[in-house]
C-alpha cells in the first residue's frame, strides 16, 4: 500500500500534542489533579465548575512546566504572554469557553531531533507550546428500560492544565511521526513534567496530513486527523490517510479540508466535519488574567531545574565508548539513565567500568525492570550495591555465574552482596588445594570422558570443567578449575 | 426608635456603641420600612428577613464583648449579582431564578466579617445591562422621589433602597454608570472605585475588564466606611491591586482648598438638561468660591466622544463570553421539552434571557466574529488606550475632573424603553472613567423639577482617598446629604 504511495506523493505531517501536566492543583483553581479512579464530581470546586462570578488564577507551577518544555525543546521562552478565550458552546466546556493562547504563546520556534532506526536523523520544527485548560468528560449512556440515549458529565477533569505541542508540517513519514511522539514523550517524562501516557489520556495526538507531487513547493490541502490513542493507532491512521488521499488524487479528486477520526476497530478514517462546519472561536484576550511576563532570571532559575536530557546524554555514553544500541537503550528513561552512572560513578571514572556497568545494567537490571514493570529507580538494589556485586566479580571473590544468583538474591531481599555470599558460602573456591580434591573425584568417575579427551576430543576438557563447577554449585574459579582438570590428566 | 432607618450607617453604629439600641431593633426598624414601602418601590428580588436578624443578633453580641466595627448591625442592601452562599443570587435574570451560590463572594465576606447585616438581594438590570433597572426579569424598581419614574440603573435597587430608607448602606456593582447614576437618580452617593480596587470573586460578571463593585450611602463618610470594608487584595481575583489600601476614612475631614479641578468642556454641549446644567454650574462654583478650589473649564478629553462607541463593543463581547455559561445543563433555569441537548440549550437561553441581554450577546458574538475582530474589537481596544493617555494627561495638569454625572433627572418608567440607544446615551457622562478604569463618585448636588440632580468627581487610578475627600468637602458646602424619601407612605 504505502509503496505505490511513494512513487507519486510526498506526504507531508504535522502533529498537534496536548499533554496533561502534573501539576498537583488545576490550572485556574486549587482542586487536585489526583482525581485518577475517583468518584466523578468530587474533584471541583465554583472555579472550575464555570459557576457565576468565578475568576481564575494562574498556576504558577504550570507556566515552570511549560517554560522547562519549551527549554527542552530548544524554544524562545516570550517575556511578554498571554491568556485568550477560545469560544465554543459545548457541555463538556464548563464556562462556554475555554482559556487558552491565541496570538501570544508562552514558547515559539523550537525544534526536536529525531532519527528513525536505520534512515538519517532529522530536526523537526516545533512552531509554538501553549498553555490551556482541559475539558470536563462526558460519559455517554443509554437508559436500558427505554434505550433512550443519555450523557454525564464528570468535572473532575476540567481545568487540569493542558499544554499543547505543535510541530511544524516537517515529518514525511507514519514512520517519522511515531519517532517524533516516542522522543517527545521521552523528553516529556525526563523532565517530569507528565506521565505523557496515551492511553490514559494524558497525552493527545492529533495530526495533520495531506500530500503534494514530489518537487513540488505548495503544501496539498490538509486533513485534520482525530481520535488516535496509541502511537500504532497514529502510525496506522497516517499510513491509511495518506493511502486513501493518494487514491483521491490519482483518480483525479480533490482532498476536501475536513476533519476525520480514526476508527480503530474498522482501521480507517471517516468524515468528521468539513472546513464549513468548522467554528469561528472567536478569540479574544481573557480580561480576568493579567498579561504574563516572565522575566530572564526566572526563566535561567527554571532552565537550571532541567536535568540532562536523552540525546546529550546519548552522546556522552557514546563518548565513553559504549556502542548506539547501548546509549539508546541506557537512556531510554531517565530513571534508567540515571541508575546506569551511579553505577558507573561508584565503579570509577574508566573505560572499563563503563563497560562493566553497561553490561550489568543492560543484562540483570534491566531483566528484572521487564520481569517486575518497574523502571530502576524501584530496583531494591542501589546503584552502589550493584557495584559492590560487580567489584567482587572483577576481584574473583566470586564467579560470574554465583554473581547472577546473588543478584537475585539481592533483589529478593533488598541485602548486600556480600552478605548474601558470607550468608550462603557462595565465595569463589579457587585454591588447588580445596580444588584438587574435587577434580580427582571427578576424573574418576566420568572414565569416558577421560578416554576421550585422552583421544585427542579436547571439548572433553570443557565437560569436566562442567562437572567440576557442578559439584562447586558455580564457586569454582573456572581457570584455575581449568587448569587443575588439564595437570591431572596430564599425569 | 421606629425610624432608625432614617439614620445613616456611621450614626447607626455611634448609636449601637451606646446603647441607644440594638442591631436586632435596628434590623427590624428597616425590615418594618421594608413591609411599608416596598409594595412601590420594589427595591429587591429577595428580602432576607431571617439572614438578617440572625446577623444582627450576631452584631449585638459584637457590640456587648466590644469588639463591633463601624459596619457592625448595618443594615445593607446587596445587588443581586453578588454572589452570596445559601441565599438565591440571580443578576436579575430569569436564567438564575432558582440559582443558590455554593460559596460566597469577596465582598460578602468582607461584610460579613464587618459585622453587617444583609436586608436582602437588591433589584437590577439583567446582569447588569441597563440604566433603568426596567430590564429585570422580577419587574422594575421605582423611583423613591416619584414613583412613575426610574431609579436609574443597573443597580437601581440598591440606590433605591437606600434612598427610600430600606437600607442604610448598600453594594452596586458598575460597568459603564450602574452605581453613579442611579445614586445621581435617588440622591445617593455613589462611588465606582478603581478597576482592581475591589475584589470580583463572587460578582457575576457582564463586562469583566470593566466590572466593579462599590459602595451606596446617604452621604460620604458612609462610602467611604464600606469602601474600607470591602476594597484591598484578594489572592482569588488575578485582577485585583496587591498594594496594601489606604484608610479612606482618614481623607474625609482634609478640606480641599487649592485642588485643581478640571471641567471637559466637551461633556456641556448638547443633550444635557438646562436644569442639570444650572445645578453643574452651582456646584462648580461652590468648589471655586466656598471650597477654594481652583476650577478650569478649559480641560479639553476630545477621544472621550467616542468611550460610548469603545464601551459598547468592549462590554458586549466580554458579555457574549461571559454569560456562554448560561446553557440550562448545570444550574438555573432550563428548557428541557426539546428534542436534542442543542435545542434545549437554544429554548433555555431563548426563554431564560431577556431581550436586551439578547441584544447584547448578539451584538458582542458579532464584534468578535472572524473578519469583524479587527474593526471592532481592537479598534475599540486601541481608542481605550487613547482615552487613557488624554485621562492621564489631564491629571498632570488637575488633582480631579468634574462632570455631570447623568445629562437628565430620573426619568419615567417605560420612557426610553424601545429606544435603546436613547437609553446608552444616559451613561455618557459616566462611560469614559469606566472604559480608563479610573475612580469615579457621584455626590447629590441639588434638585432639578424637583429631582435629585448628581455631580461626578473623577478621579486619577488610586484615588478614591482624594475623590472622597473632596465629595465630602463638597457635600458639607451644598447641604443637600443624607435625605430620606418618604415613598407618599410615612410621613
Amino acid at each position: 500500500m504505502t509503496s505505490t504511495v511513494a512513487i507519486d506523493f510526498e506526504t507531508v505531517i504535522g502533529l498537534e500534542v496536548h499533554v496533561q501536566l502534573m501539576t498537583k492543583s488545576k490550572m485556574f483553581c486549587g482542586c487536585s489533579t489526583e482525581y485518577s479512579g475517583a468518584e466523578p464530581n468530587t474533584h471541583v470546586c465554583p472555579v472550575c465548575m464555570g459557576m457565576p462570578g468565578v475568576l481564575p488564577v494562574i498556576n504558577e507551577r504550570a507556566i515552570e512546566y511549560i517554560s522547562m518544555t519549551g527549554l527542552a525543546l530548544n524554544c524562545e521562552i516570550a517575556g511578554f504572554s498571554k491568556f485568550d478565550r477560545k469560544n465554543y458552546p459545548y457541555p463538556d466546556l464548563m464556562k462556554g469557553y475555554q482559556i487558552s493562547q491565541y496570538d501570544l504563546p508562552i514558547c515559539q520556534n523550537g525544534w526536536l531531533d529525531i532519527q528513525v532506526p536505520g534512515e538519517e536523523p532529522r530536526r523537526i520544527g516545533i512552531t509554538r507550546v501553549h498553555m490551556e485548560e482541559d475539558t470536563a468528560r462526558l460519559l455517554h449512556r443509554v437508559d436500558a428500560s427505554t434505550g433512550e440515549g443519555y450523557s454525564l458529565i464528570d468535572v473532575n477533569r476540567s481545568g487540569t492544565p493542558l499544554m499543547e505541542i505543535v510541530s511544524e508540517p516537517d515529518m514525511r513519514t507514519p514512520a517519522e511521526a511515531r519517532e517524533y511522539l516516542v522522543r517527545l514523550r521521552q523528553i516529556l517524562r525526563y523532565i517530569g513534567v507528565s506521565d505523557a501516557n496515551m492511553e490514559e489520556g494524558n497525552f493527545r495526538c492529533d495530526a495533520n496530513v495531506s500530500l503534494r507531487p514530489f518537487g513540488a513547493d505548495a503544501f496539498g490541502t490538509k486533513v485534520e486527523v482525530k481520535n488516535m490513542n496509541s502511537f500504532r493507532a497514529v502510525h496506522d491512521a497516517l499510513v491509511f490517510e495518506q493511502a486513501r488521499q493518494a487514491e483521491v488524487l490519482r483518480s483525479g479528486g480533490t482532498i476536501p479540508q475536513e476533519t476525520r477520526g480514526w476508527v480503530d476497530e474498522r482501521s480507517v478514517t471517516v468524515s468528521q466535519r468539513s472546513k464549513e462546519e468548522a467554528h469561528d472561536y472567536r478569540y479574544f484576550p481573557e480580561p480576568d488574567l493579567p498579561p504574563l511576563r516572565l522575566s530572564r532570571d526566572w526563566v535561567a532559575r527554571v532552565g537550571a531545574k532541567l536535568p540532562e536530557l536523552p540525546a546529550k546524554r546519548k552522546e556522552r555514553l557514546l563518548a565513553l565508548g559504549l556502542s548506539e544500541d547501548e546509549a539508546v537503550t541506557l537512556t531510554e528513561s531517565r530513571e534508567r539513565a540515571e541508575y546506569y552512572d551511579a553505577t558507573h560513578a561508584a565503579l570509577g571514572d574508566t573505560p572499563r567500568a563503563a563497560k562493566l556497568a553497561a553490561n550489568w545494567v543492560l543484562s540483570e537490571a534491566l531483566r528484572w525492570s521487564n520481569v517486575n514493570a518497574k523502571d530502576l529507580d524501584a530496583l531494591p538494589i542501589g546503584p552502589g550495591q550493584l557495584a559492590e556485586l560487580i567489584l567482587m566479580v572483577e576481584g574473583k571473590a566470586i564467579t560470574s555465574q554465583v554473581a547472577k544468583d546473588v543478584f537475585e538474591a539481592m533483589a529478593a531481599s533488598g541485602k548486600g552482596a556480600q552478605e548474601i555470599v558470607d550468608e550462603q558460602g557462595l565465595g569463589a573456591i579457587s585454591g588447588a588445594d580445596e580444588l584438587t580434591g574435587i577434580v580427582r573425584r571427578v576424573i574418576a568417575s566420568n572414565e569416558k570422558a577421560v578416554a576421550d579427551y585422552r583421544a585427542g576430543k579436547e571439548a572433553s576438557l570443557k565437560f569436566l570443567l562442567g562437572q567440576v563447577m557442578r559439584e562447586t554449585k558455580g564457586r569454582a574459579t573456572p581457570q584455575v578449575a581449568q587448569e587443575l582438570i588439564a595437570t591431572e590428566l596430564a599425569e | 426608635m421606629s425610624d432608625l432607618w432614617r439614620l445613616t450607617g456611621h450614626e447607626a453604629h455611634e448609636g449601637l456603641r451606646r446603647r441607644e439600641f440594638t442591631a436586632v431593633e435596628l434590623t427590624e426598624s428597616v425590615l418594618t420600612r421594608v413591609l411599608e414601602v416596598e409594595p412601590q418601590v420594589h427595591a429587591y428580588i429577595t428580602v432576607t428577613a431571617d439572614v438578617a436578624l440572625e446577623q444582627a443578633r450576631e452584631a449585638d453580641a459584637k457590640y456587648a464583648s466590644g469588639t463591633a466595627t463601624p459596619l457592625a448591625g448595618i443594615p445593607v442592601a446587596v445587588k443581586d449579582l453578588i454572589v452570596t452562599k445559601g441565599v438565591r443570587t440571580t443578576a436579575g435574570s430569569r436564567i438564575l431564578e432558582n440559582f443558590v451560590p455554593p460559596y460566597d463572594s469577596h465582598v460578602y465576606e468582607q461584610l460579613r466579617r464587618a459585622g453587617a447585616v444583609m436586608v436582602g438581594k437588591a433589584n437590577m438590570d439583567e446582569f447588569a445591562m441597563g440604566s433603568s433597572t426596567e430590564h429585570s426579569a422580577f419587574g422594575p424598581t421605582s423611583n423613591p422621589w416619584d414613583i412613575s419614574l426610574v431609579p436609574g440603573g443597573s443597580s437601581g435597587g440598591s440606590a433605591a433602597a437606600v434612598a427610600a430608607g430600606e437600607a442604610l448602606v448598600a453594594l452596586g456593582s458598575d460597568t459603564g454608570g450602574s452605581i453613579r447614576q442611579p445614586a445621581a437618580f435617588c440622591g445617593v452617593v455613589g462611588l465606582d472605585p478603581t478597576y482592581g480596587r475591589v475584589s470580583r470573586f463572587g460578582i457575576v460578571a457582564f463586562g469583566s475588564s470593566l466590572d466593579q463593585v462599590g459602595p451606596i450611602g446617604r452621604d460620604v463618610e458612609d462610602v467611604a466606611v464600606m469602601l474600607d470594608c470591602i476594597a484591598g487584595h484578594d489572592p482569588r481575583d488575578a485582577t485585583s491591586n496587591p498594594e496594601p489600601k489606604p484608610d479612606f476614612r482618614n481623607y474625609l475631614a482634609r478640606g480641599i482648598e487649592g485642588m485643581r479641578i478640571g471641567v471637559p468642556k466637551e461633556y456641556f454641549v448638547e443633550g444635557m438638561e438646562p436644569g442639570v446644567r444650572a445645578r453643574i454650574d452651582e456646584s462648580l462654583r461652590i468648589l471655586e468660591q466656598d471650597l477654594g478650589c481652583t476650577v478650569d473649564r478649559e480641560l479639553s478629553l476630545p477621544s472621550t466622544e467616542h468611550a460610548l462607541a469603545v464601551y459598547y463593543i468592549i462590554a458586549p463581547s466580554e458579555a457574549s463570553a461571559n454569560l456562554a455559561r448560561y446553557d440550562g445543563v448545570k444550574y438555573g433555569f432550563s428548557d428541557r421539552t426539546g428534542n436534542s441537548m442543542w435545542q434545549n440549550m437554544e429554548d433555555t437561553r431563548q426563554g431564560g434571557f431577556g431581550v436586551e441581554v439578547k441584544r447584547r450577546i448578539m451584538l458582542g458574538t458579532y464584534a468578535l466574529s472572524a473578519g469583524y475582530y479587527d474593526a471592532y474589537y481592537v479598534k475599540a481596544q486601541k481608542v481605550r488606550t487613547l482615552i487613557n493617555r488624554e485621562f492621564q494627561a489631564a491629571f498632570e495638569r488637575y488633582d480631579l475632573i468634574v462632570t455631570p454625572t447623568a445629562p437628565t433627572v430620573a426619568f419615567p418608567i417605560g420612557a426610553k424603553l424601545d429606544d435603546p440607544y436613547a437609553m446608552y446615551l444616559n451613561d455618557i457622562y459616566t462611560i469614559p472613567a469606566s472604559v480608563a478604569g479610573l475612580p469615579a463618585i457621584s455626590v447629590p448636588c441639588g434638585e432639578s423639577e424637583g429631582l435629585p440632580v448628581g455631580v461626578q468627581f473623577i478621579g486619577n487610578f488610586w484615588q478614591e482617598g482624594k475623590l472622597l475627600q473632596a465629595a465630602y468637602a463638597f457635600e458639607t458646602a451644598v447641604g443637600w446629604a443624607n435625605r430620606v424619601a418618604e415613598v407618599g407612605g410615612s410621613g
